[in-house]
C-alpha cells in the first residue's frame, strides 16, 4: 500500500517536471498571442529550428550543405571548428532575432487586420516552411545536443529519499535543471514586462493596438521584439527537449502538447500557461498510471486534448483567460 | 475572343439560377465529364492512376467535405485525418462483416457512420469557436487515431495491426483488392466525386448553404434573423464528415488497399486537406478540385524535376516541397485569400472582354 503511494507520488513529481517543459513551450505561445493576437502554431517548429541551429553552430556544420552538394557536386561537411555552448547559444539567439525580423517583414506586416483564424493558418504555413528550411539547412538526421546540462537519475535524491521514506525516488537531473531554468525565465519575463520601458510598451500594445500607436509606440518594433523573445523561449525549450530526447522532427510535435495546456490555462495568461502545463503534465502521467493499463496505454497522446475539450465546454475561456468568448 | 456570353439569353429564373448559367461553361462541363467517364478509363495506366488521378479524386472529395465545414460554415477543423480514419475503418468492418452487400453501399454507410462521429465531435462548437475550436478538433484527431490503434476489434485482431481491403466487385469488376484494374478503381472514385460535387453544390446554394454562410459571416446576426445555430453547425459537421468519411473509405479500400492508422491518417493528412481548401479557395466547390489537383500534382512535379531531372536526393526534394507548400500557404493567404478559384474567376472575367478591355 505504502509502496504504491510512493510510486504514485513519484509519478506525480515526474508529471510536474514534464508539465514545466510543456509550460516552457506554452509560454512562447502566450507571449505572441498577448502582444499581437496571433495564435502561433509555429512555436514548436521554432523550438526545433532553434535546436537544429544550435547543434549546427556547435558542430561547425556548413549550412545548406546538402543543397550546395546537390547543385555543385561538392562534398562539404563541416567547417572544421567547434563552437562552445555559450557562444553558440548567443549566435543562435541572434539567428532567432533575424528570423523574427523576417517573419514580421514578410508575413505579419501583410496580414495586419485580418481575422485571427487567417493568421493562425498563416502560422501553420510558417511551421511547414520552417520545418523544411531547418531540414534543408542542417540535415534531417537525428542529432544529439549537449550543452553541458547534467543528465541521468539523481543519485543523491534517490539515497536521501530512501533513507527518509524507505523508497528511492527516481528523478531526472535534467528535469530539475529544466524546472530551475524555467522558473528563472518566467521571473525574467515578468520583470521585463513590469519594469522596463519596452515591457510596458509591449503590455500597452497587448491592451489596445490603436491606443498604443497613438501614443507613439512602434507596433512593428514591438512585434519584432515579441517574436524575438518567443524565439528565445523556443531556444530554451529546444535545448531542454533536445538534450532530453535528441534533436529530431518529433520535437516540433511538443507544440501540439502545448495547445491543450493553453486551452486549459487561457490563451492570454502567463500564470495560466504554467498552471495549465502542470495540470496537464501531472494529469496525463497519473491517467496513464491508473487508467492506461486498462485501455492499452499510450493515453498521453490524447488525454490532454480530451481534458481540455471537456473543460472548455464548461469554461470556454480557460482557467485564467480574460476574454469571455461570446456565446451564441 | 473565345469566351463569350453575348446572345446567351435566359427567359426563366430556372435558367438563370443553374450552376453553369453560361452556355460555354455548361458545354465545357459536359465535355470534361464525358472525357472523364468515357475516354480516360480506356487510356489510363497504373502510373497515372496511382500517382495522379486516384489521389486527386479522393482528396477532392475530402476537400469538398472540409470546404463545407471551413469554407461555408466557418468552423475550422484540424480533425480531418481522424474522420478519414473513421471512414476507412467503418468500411473495413462493413466489408468484412457483410461480404455479400455491394461495396458501394458500404462506402456510403461508412460516410454515414463518419457523419455521426463528426456530429459528436462537433458538439463543442456550440460553446467555443475560432481557434479554440480548431484546437478542440485536434482532440478528435488524436483520440480517434489512438482508438483505432489500441482496440483490436477495429482491425479484426490482425497480427500486424493493419487493415487490408478484401476483394469486392461491382458489376463483376474487381474494384478493391490486388486484382482491381486501374480503370475500375478510377471509375468508382469518379462516381463518388461526381456525386459529392453534385450534392455539395446543390446544398450550398440552397437554404442549408445560406444558413451555413450566415453562421460563418456573423453568427449572432444569423441567429437574430432566425438561423438556428445548433442545426446549422451540426449539419455542417455532419455533412462535412460524411464526405470526409467517403474519402477515407475510398483512400483505404480503393487506393491504398492496406492501411495503418497512424501512418495513413495522421495529423499531416488533416493539414494536407486544410491546405487544399486554402489554396483552392475557401467556400468554393471548384476550389476544392483546384486545391486537390494542385497539391497532388506539386509533389509529383517536384519529384520529377528535382530527383528525376537534376538527380538530387529524395529527402532533400521532400524538404524543399515542405518549404514550397508552406510558402505557398502564406502567399495565398496574403495575396489571394480566395485561392485558385478566385484566380480562375478573374481569368474568365478578363477573357470576357479580351481583346478589347473596354
Amino acid at each position: 500500500m505504502m509502496e504504491q503511494f510512493f510510486y504514485a507520488s513519484e509519478v506525480f513529481i515526474n508529471g510536474l517536471m514534464t508539465g514545466v517543459m510543456y509550460a516552457l513551450v506554452a509560454l512562447g505561445f502566450v507571449l505572441i498571442y498577448k502582444a499581437s493576437g496571433v495564435f502561433n502554431y509555429a512555436q514548436g517548429v521554432l523550438a526545433l529550428f532553434a535546436a537544429l541551429t544550435l547543434v549546427g553552430i556547435m558542430e561547425g556544420q556548413v549550412p545548406f550543405r546538402h543543397i550546395i552538394n546537390a547543385i555543385f557536386g561538392t562534398h562539404l561537411e563541416n567547417f572544421g571548428w567547434t563552437v562552445g555552448p555559450v557562444l553558440a547559444i548567443l549566435l543562435t539567439a541572434g539567428v532567432m532575432v533575424l528570423l523574427a525580423i523576417l517573419i514580421e517583414k514578410l508575413v505579419l506586416q501583410h496580414l495586419v487586420g485580418q481575422e485571427p483564424i487567417i493568421l493562425f493558418m498563416a502560422t501553420i504555413g510558417l511551421a511547414y516552411f520552417l520545418e523544411g528550411l531547418g531540414d534543408v539547412m542542417w540535415g534531417a538526421d537525428i542529432k544529439t545536443l549537449d550543452v553541458g546540462l547534467p543528465q541521468g537519475i539523481s543519485e543523491s535524491i534517490e539515497t536521501a529519499t530512501y533513507n527518509l521514506f524507505g523508497y528511492g525516488f527516481f528523478i531526472d537531473r535534467l528535469d530539475i535543471w529544466a524546472t530551475i531554468i524555467a522558473a528563472l525565465l518566467v521571473a525574467a519575463l515578468v520583470a521585463f514586462s513590469q519594469y522596463t520601458k519596452q515591457g510596458r510598451a509591449m503590455r500597452a500594445v497587448a491592451d489596445d493596438h490603436q491606443a498604443a500607436l497613438s501614443v507613439g509606440i512602434s507596433l512593428q518594433f514591438i512585434w519584432i521584439m515579441v517574436w524575438s523573445i518567443a524565439g528565445f523561449v523556443a531556444l530554451v525549450a529546444g535545448i531542454m527537449w533536445g538534450t532530453k530526447s535528441g534533436v529530431q522532427f518529433s520535437l516540433s510535435l511538443i507544440a501540439l502538447k502545448a495547445l491543450p495546456v493553453l486551452m486549459l490555462g487561457g490563451f492570454t495568461s502567463i500564470p495560466g500557461a504554467i498552471v495549465g502545463g502542470l495540470i496537464i503534465g501531472v494529469g496525463e502521467k497519473l491517467f496513464e498510471f491508473w487508467v492506461g493499463p486498462l485501455v492499452g496505454g499510450a493515453t498521453e497522446n490524447w488525454f490532454a486534448y480530451v481534458l481540455a475539450l471537456i473543460f472548455l465546454v464548461f469554461r470556454p475561456q480557460g482557467l485564467f483567460g480574460e476574454r469571455i468568448i461570446e456565446r451564441v | 475572343m473565345f469566351y463569350r456570353e453575348a446572345g446567351d439569353f435566359k427567359t426563366s429564373y430556372c435558367d438563370d439560377g443553374q450552376t453553369f448559367p453560361i452556355k460555354l461553361d455548361r458545354m465545357g462541363y459536359y465535355v470534361i465529364l464525358g472525357v472523364a467517364a468515357m475516354v480516360v478509363p480506356f487510356v489510363i495506366n497504373d502510373y497515372w492512376a496511382s500517382a495522379v488521378l486516384l489521389p486527386f479524386l479522393i482528396y477532392a472529395i475530402a476537400s469538398i467535405g472540409l470546404n463545407i465545414l471551413t469554407g461555408y460554415a466557418g468552423q475550422v477543423s484540424l480533425g480531418t485525418g481522424g474522420f478519414m480514419a473513421v471512414g476507412a475503418y467503418a468500411v473495413y468492418k462493413l466489408m468484412t462483416a457483410f461480404p455479400e452487400v455491394s461495396v458501394l453501399i458500404h462506402i456510403l454507410l461508412a460516410g454515414g457512420i463518419t457523419a455521426m462521429v463528426g456530429i459528436a465531435f462537433g458538439l463543442p462548437s456550440l460553446r467555443i469557436k475560432g481557434f479554440y475550436l480548431a484546437v478542440a478538433t485536434l482532440a478528435a484527431q488524436f483520440f480517434l487515431v489512438w482508438l483505432f490503434n489500441k482496440v483490436p476489434w477495429f482491425y479484426n485482431y490482425s497480427a500486424s495491426g493493419q487493415i487490408t481491403a478484401p476483394e469486392r466487385t461491382v458489376l463483376g469488376w474487381a474494384v478493391t483488392g490486388p486484382a482491381a484494374s486501374p480503370a475500375a478503381k478510377y471509375l468508382v472514385c469518379l462516381l463518388f466525386v461526381v456525386f459529392a460535387a453534385w450534392v455539395a453544390r446543390n446544398l450550398t446554394r440552397g437554404m442549408v448553404g445560406r444558413k451555413w454562410m450566415a453562421i460563418r459571416d456573423m453568427d449572432i446576426a444569423a441567429e437574430i434573423i432566425g438561423v438556428n445555430p445548433l442545426t446549422a453547425k451540426l449539419s455542417a459537421f455532419g455533412i462535412s464528415s460524411f464526405f470526409v468519411g467517403i474519402a477515407g473509405a475510398l483512400l483505404f479500400a480503393v487506393y491504398l488497399g492496406a492501411a495503418e492508422v497512424t501512418e495513413a491518417f495522421g495529423i499531416n493528412k488533416s493539414f494536407l486537406v486544410l491546405f487544399m481548401v486554402i489554396i483552392g479557395g475557401l467556400g468554393s466547390i471548384f476550389g476544392s478540385f483546384a486545391g486537390a489537383a494542385f497539391l497532388v500534382l506539386l509533389p509529383v512535379l517536384l519529384k520529377n524535376l528535382l530527383v528525376g531531372a537534376l538527380g538530387w536526393p529524395t529527402d532533400l526534394a521532400a524538404h524543399i516541397e515542405l518549404m514550397i507548400v508552406g510558402a505557398l500557404i502564406i502567399f495565398f493567404l496574403i495575396v489571394e485569400p480566395h485561392g485558385l478559384a478566385r484566380l480562375w474567376q478573374l481569368v474568365k472575367e478578363k477573357l470576357r472582354l479580351w481583346p478589347f478591355p473596354h
